[in-house]
């Protein structure tokens, strides 16, 4: 039997139109994923613009004023453009509605129109690049954002629009999770991506306006110098750091719990052992996304703060440390004596606990106000927030994508090609960014397009590797794509790895339209590996 | 490919059970809107206190320079037009057409009204140059010891301007149902938007509730 001839969601309804007005979160899904993978490329090819130019001290391929658009773009391109609304976007819708037993997430015209909405918004970054680009760093920090003559309106604009398509897609989750589950789905038989998905989607819907606010402010400021930001005027430059850490440190949490619930699904199911602590990780959960509320102050221990809110702010950022400890903990206790395989899914997450726990442990020491005044916008700070954003976040995106391509479009990849792939990733990431850590720590500030010759040496290597990691996560991706070539087509079934979770148990691959042919009924827990057996459909 | 129990109310979204839970998921997801409008402004009320608390006299001061009578009859206006709206729902719960639309269209003019007042408040304070930031040029006895009294204006016009935003798309919102209920879209069976345009409507009630207080009544 081939479940590629049934009807599906990917080949009914047909044509252009029931695409673009698709209300299927599995198809509004596939649209976040690609816009996502464009604007990933997009942002890896300015990132390597800026490491080409750095192989050698001085101006070789762009100039100083080049090389400040090319840093604010890729990480705001990367930030607002891919890793925030396409990881929620793409694989949660996908997957949320499917893991819960539902038709569709609870609201799905207005799940299209966020999709509209941040096509919208990036517009208006796609017309910031075209116009010249913007030179402030992603921050936006005021006042050089009042002042600076580039296209600082139409991306804070972008990002304003994008917001809203944030806040939107939160809204339609949490409404998912709580009212969409199939009876006897309790919220401790959740899969645990699930839970991540609704720890994200909490945060999206609270810190969101918030920046959509600032972004007003700013943008009031610039054109009618409103002077809330302006000491000229008797406002207070630092007020804006304050408005935008608010949002953009839980923002950080938005970038990850999605990359944290990947992990909790592909550990247990490639391990094919029960997970390992449970409560603790959904709880822990929630626990980042609310004192991720309260740490913002942490950017700004060089920005005039007093001593007092900077131990308060330093005391509080180590508490992120205990639940985040208390999820790498149980993914490997998860793997002990359970039944490991080495797939590609697999192999992003183990890169990724290695990775994100250096970012993880090199984010105390930054949160140690000592330390971070020495460390403060230097390269340790760079490399930090890289092993946690790409080794954390885009690895556990990648293994997500391979975990669930199956699923998702009914054909399997190159299984060999992907794991020299994710080799390659793992290798040239640290290549690229652990000479950033001894960089830093040797006073190399971030944002400049030179330096002195003392840091040739590191910054070459630097180069070099992120030439690897560059192509190994081209070649990575192109593997996948190359699954969909008719002549390497091989039928994963419906469930390749044995997974518990209701999108592997009770519907094919690709799913069918309305997800289920009838409503799933909950047999066993999403990891009851010790009580049922569950057979994989694949094996290579 | 939709397959309707005919049972089932043409209200009712295939991907739903049944009414209840239709109900339930809109409701819920009304209130978590109303928290992510609630933080929207909560930023603004932290830019107040932030700049109340640096320049507390001038606060003070510059309030004087404000209408509190115009302030006092459009917290009034608001607060009527919470109430006919409340009586729009009580009235569709049950079915009575006529006097529902009458309670929107009531809330409708209520809220026209409020904007007019507004108006007048902001032409007048245009004319004698009580703007925010740069644009501030008011230089009446009143206000010449005033220290920075601009800030105080950018922080009025942006949060009463963003209120005043509201005012005019939840009189869009009303405007539709007036629309819809006259249509008979809208009964006691099936009223959920009116709810949650109730919902929304009594909020940007509650937020001047907040802001007259605020600017108008300090000192």
């Amino acid at each position: 039997m081939s479940e590629n001839t049934k009807q599906n969601y990917l080949n009914h309804p047909k044509g252009i139109m029931s695409w673009l007005l698709t209300l299927d979160h599995k198809r509004i899904g596939l649209m976040y994923l690609f816009s996502g993978i464009l604007f990933f490329f997009l942002g890896g090819l300015l990132a390597l613009v800026m490491r080409f130019e750095l192989a050698a001290p001085g101006n070789d391929i762009i100039s100083n004023e080049v090389y400040n658009n090319a840093y604010t773009l890729h990480g705001a391109i990367m930030i607002f453009l891919f890793i925030i609304p396409a990881i929620p976007g793409a694989l949660g819708n996908i997957l949320l509605p499917l893991m819960v037993g539902a038709k569709d997430v609870a609201f799905p015209r207005l799940n299209l129109a966020s999709f509209y909405i941040y096509s919208f918004g990036a517009l208006f970054a796609m017309y910031t690049i075209i116009n010249g680009g913007v030179d402030t760093g992603w921050t936006f920090y005021t006042p050089y954002s009042t002042q600076s003559t580039s296209n600082v309106v139409p991306m804070t604009l972008g990002i304003f629009i994008i917001g809203f398509s944030s806040i939107l897609t939160g809204l339609n989750f949490i409404a998912t999770v709580h009212k969409m589950r199939i009876p006897g789905l309790t919220w401790y038989k959740l899969p645990l991506f699930v839970w991540a998905l609704y720890g994200t989607s909490l945060v999206q819907i609270t810190a969101t306006p918030v920046l959509a606010i600032t972004m007003v402010l700013l943008m009031l400021e610039r054109f009618l110098g409103i002077g809330i930001f302006d000491p000229a005027l008797g406002g207070d430059p630092v007020l804006y750091q304050h408005f935008f850490w608010f949002y953009s440190h839980p923002a950080v949490y938005i970038m990850i719990l999605p990359a944290f619930g990947i992990i909790s699904e592909i550990i247990p199911v490639h391990s094919r052992k029960k997970i390992w602590g449970y409560k603790f990780i959904a709880y822990s959960t929630l626990s980042i996304a609310f004192i991720g509320f309260l740490v913002w102050g942490h950017h700004m221990f060089t920005s005039g703060q007093s001593v007092f809110s900077q131990i308060v702010f330093s005391f509080i950022t180590y508490f992120v440390g205990i639940p985040t400890g208390v999820k790498i903990f149980s993914w490997i206790l998860t793997m002990y004596k359970g039944q490991v395989s080495f797939t590609p899914p697999m192999f992003y997450a183990l890169a990724f606990l290695f990775l994100f726990t250096i970012g993880g442990l090199t984010g105390i020491f930054l949160g140690a106000v000592a330390l971070d005044i020495h460390l403060h916008d230097t390269y340790f700070v760079v490399a930090h927030f890289h092993y946690v954003m790409q080794g954390g976040t885009i690895v556990a995106f990648l293994g997500g994508l391979h975990h669930w391509w199956p699923k998702s479009f009914g054909v399997m990849y190159n299984q060999t090609i992907a794991n020299i792939a994710a080799l390659g990733v793992f290798i040239g990431f640290n290549g690229t960014f652990f000479p950033q850590f001894l960089l830093g720590l040797r006073g190399m500030p971030r944002r400049y397009a030179t330096y002195d010759e003392q840091f040739v040496e590191l910054h070459s290597y630097s180069t070099f590797w992120s030439g690897i990691l560059g192509i190994s996560i081209f070649i990575a991706v192109m593997n996948l794509f190359w699954s969909f070539i008719k002549k390497n087509k091989v039928d994963p079934g419906s469930n390749p790895w044995g997974g518990m979770t209701l999108e592997w148990t009770h519907t094919s691959s690709p799913p069918h339209p309305h997800n289920f042919e009838e409503e799933p009924v909950l047999q066993h827990g999403p990891y009851d590996y010790d009580k049922v057996i569950v057979e994989k459909t694949y094996n290579k | 490919m939709e397959h309707h129990n005919p049972d089932s109310p043409s209200h009712l979204k295939h991907y739903f059970h049944d009414v209840n839970q239709q109900y339930e998921t809109s409701k819920f997801a009304m209130w978590a809107f109303i928290l992510t409008e609630v933080l929207t402004f909560a930023g603004l009320f932290v830019a107040y206190i932030v700049y109340r608390s640096w320049y507390p006299d001038m606060f003070v001061d510059a309030h004087k320079l404000l209408d509190v009578n115009k302030g006092l009859m459009n917290t009034i206006v608001l607060i009527t037009s919470s109430l006919t709206m409340a009586l729009a729902i009580w009235a569709i719960q049950k079915n009575n057409k006529k006097l529902s639309v009458l309670m929107l269209v009531a809330t409708f003019i209520f809220a026209l009204v409020f904007l007019g007042i507004k108006y007048l408040e902001y032409s007048h304070k245009f004319e004698v140059g009580q703007l925010p930031g740069e644009f501030y040029s008011y230089m009446g006895p009143d206000a010449v010891h005033l220290n920075n009294p601009h800030i105080f204006f950018s922080i009025y016009f942006i949060m009463t301007g963003l209120h005043g935003l509201h005012v005019a798309i939840g009189m869009g919102l009303i405007a539709w149902l007036i629309y819809s209920t006259q249509k008979g879209n809208l009964t006691s069976e099936y009223y959920t938007p009116m709810e949650m345009i109730g919902i929304f409507w009594h909020l940007v009630d509650l937020i001047w509730i907040y802001l007259f207080p605020l600017f108008y009544l300090i000192g």
